[in-house]
């Protein structure tokens, strides 16, 4: 009796200990723990012309806070621009209505996100409400690209510039 | 000639196992119903096979978590991104080295167990006696050892996940000096739930297939001790190369 007790006991202390590990794994080491999506939160839309590889679930934040997530994602048929539905926490109601929203890049290599920059009206934000001001994501092919075509003007005309100063100082070393 | 004749035994004979291993499993099904009643004779297996390989899982757990730290350290740094060492860690223990190595580990501790246990039973001719007194060994015997391990695997491979990822965290964070916050956060972000229902669907399977051979293997060892030594053997080499084959499809089906 007192065998089969002790045996209980280990077998119950390993299934605890089994599924407290699965619950941990599905809750602590994924973000489903902790999504907004349960608590308090309202909508708000954001066209941008370009988005990156800005994914649903990607935070919103705030001076660096964390103020909502994306909920949504989807291409506006008329204007070809990206729209993007961000669920913000309810306890953040009081964003100005003229915020600009950005797309900015974690790191050097990491997700993108979005960052809400407080505009100075103040009438705030509400369900649905749509931020006017946008900047889209910097892909970086674009951005090399225009460094290319910036580098190939500018030192073309460094070329001349320096063309002409050294016309100059051979000038001024003539003289 | 005689090696391509060798070559086709051979492979007659592995079709010859695999169809009598799958039908000893629709057997031990068939008495499902039945054995579930039983519920202490499971509970005892669950000791037996889970509880008891706790130890041994949860420091090589340990283990390996700290080698991922170390390599995972060195390999991100080249790229800058030491902060992702949490995800590397994370998502290489959850989805392959958790499920893998537990069920590896299993078939060596356990699975060993089971397959000596049965075969030395069917030695003494316990086996023989059981079915004298028109006791169904397959449903008094067999079918607990089959359902512990079944029951065991996905729990075992938890915990390994989890007691590699502290050790992850040991080395990465305490030693080497990665952000703590960044490690969890970039790990809480970028791990799915897809990719940890992938690590229990896997060490379930696992625990399906490791369990299985060794009941196989020990029920069906020849009576004497010779048989019962190879029977042993044959359970580690088979459960460990059908683990890693069954990895391959499962993880190919999940991509």
């Amino acid at each position: 009796m007192r065998k089969s007790q002790a045996l209980n006991l280990g077998t119950g202390t390993f299934m605890l200990l089994g599924f407290a590990a699965l619950f941990f794994l599905t809750t602590q080491t994924t973000s489903h723990g902790l999504t907004l999506a349960s608590k308090p939160h309202y909508q708000v839309i954001a066209k941008f012309d370009n988005i990156g590889d800005l994914k649903v679930g990607a935070p919103v934040s705030m001076a660096g806070v964390e103020v909502g997530r994306v909920a949504n994602i989807s291409l506006d048929n008329r204007e070809y621009k990206a729209v993007v539905v961000m669920d913000i926490d309810s306890r953040y109601n009081q964003i100005p209505s003229d915020s600009d929203a950005s797309i900015y890049t974690q790191g050097l290599l990491g997700g993108k996100f979005i960052g809400l920059t407080a505009g100075g009206s103040d009438t705030y934000l509400k369900n649905k409400d749509h931020i006017d001001f946008t900047q889209s994501a910097l892909v970086l092919e674009n951005l090399i690209g225009q460094f290319l075509a910036n580098f190939g003007k500018s030192s073309s005309s460094d070329a001349s510039k320096s063309d002409a100063s050294g016309a100059a100082g051979a000038k001024t070393t003539e003289k | 000639m005689t090696l391509l004749h060798d070559v086709r035994e051979s492979f007659l004979g592995s079709l010859t196992r695999l169809g009598a291993v799958t039908r000893f499993l629709l057997r031990l099904l068939r008495q499902l119903p039945g054995g579930l009643k039983r519920w202490e004779l499971i509970v005892a297996q669950i000791f037996n096979s889970g509880a008891l390989s706790l130890v041994i899982i949860m420091l090589c757990g340990l283990f390996v978590g700290m080698v991922l730290g170390l390599q995972g350290y060195q390999l991100l740094e080249r790229f800058g991104s030491e902060d992702a060492l949490g995800t590397a860690a994370a998502i290489g223990l959850v989805k392959e080295l958790g499920p893998v190595l537990t069920a590896l580990l299993f078939a060596g501790r356990a699975g060993t167990a089971l397959a000596s246990e049965l075969g030395l039973m069917r030695a003494t001719d316990q086996i023989s006696a059981m079915e004298m007194m028109a006791v169904d060994p397959l449903q008094r015997v067999v079918l607990p050892r089959f359902l512990g391990g079944v029951i065991a695997m996905p729990l075992l491979a938890a915990i390994f996940s989890i007691v590699g990822i502290y050790g992850a965290q040991l080395i990465g964070v305490q030693v080497m000096g990665v952000d703590s916050g960044s490690f969890w956060s970039q790990m809480r972000s970028s791990v799915d739930l897809k990719d940890v229902n992938e690590g229990i669907v896997k060490s379930f399977v696992f625990g399906v297939t490791c369990s299985l051979i060794a009941v196989y293997e020990g029920y069906h060892a020849r009576p004497t001790a010779e048989g019962v030594g190879s029977a042993t053997t044959r359970t580690v080499v088979t459960s460990a190369v059908a683990t890693l084959f069954l990895d391959y499809l499962l993880t190919a089906a999940f991509l």
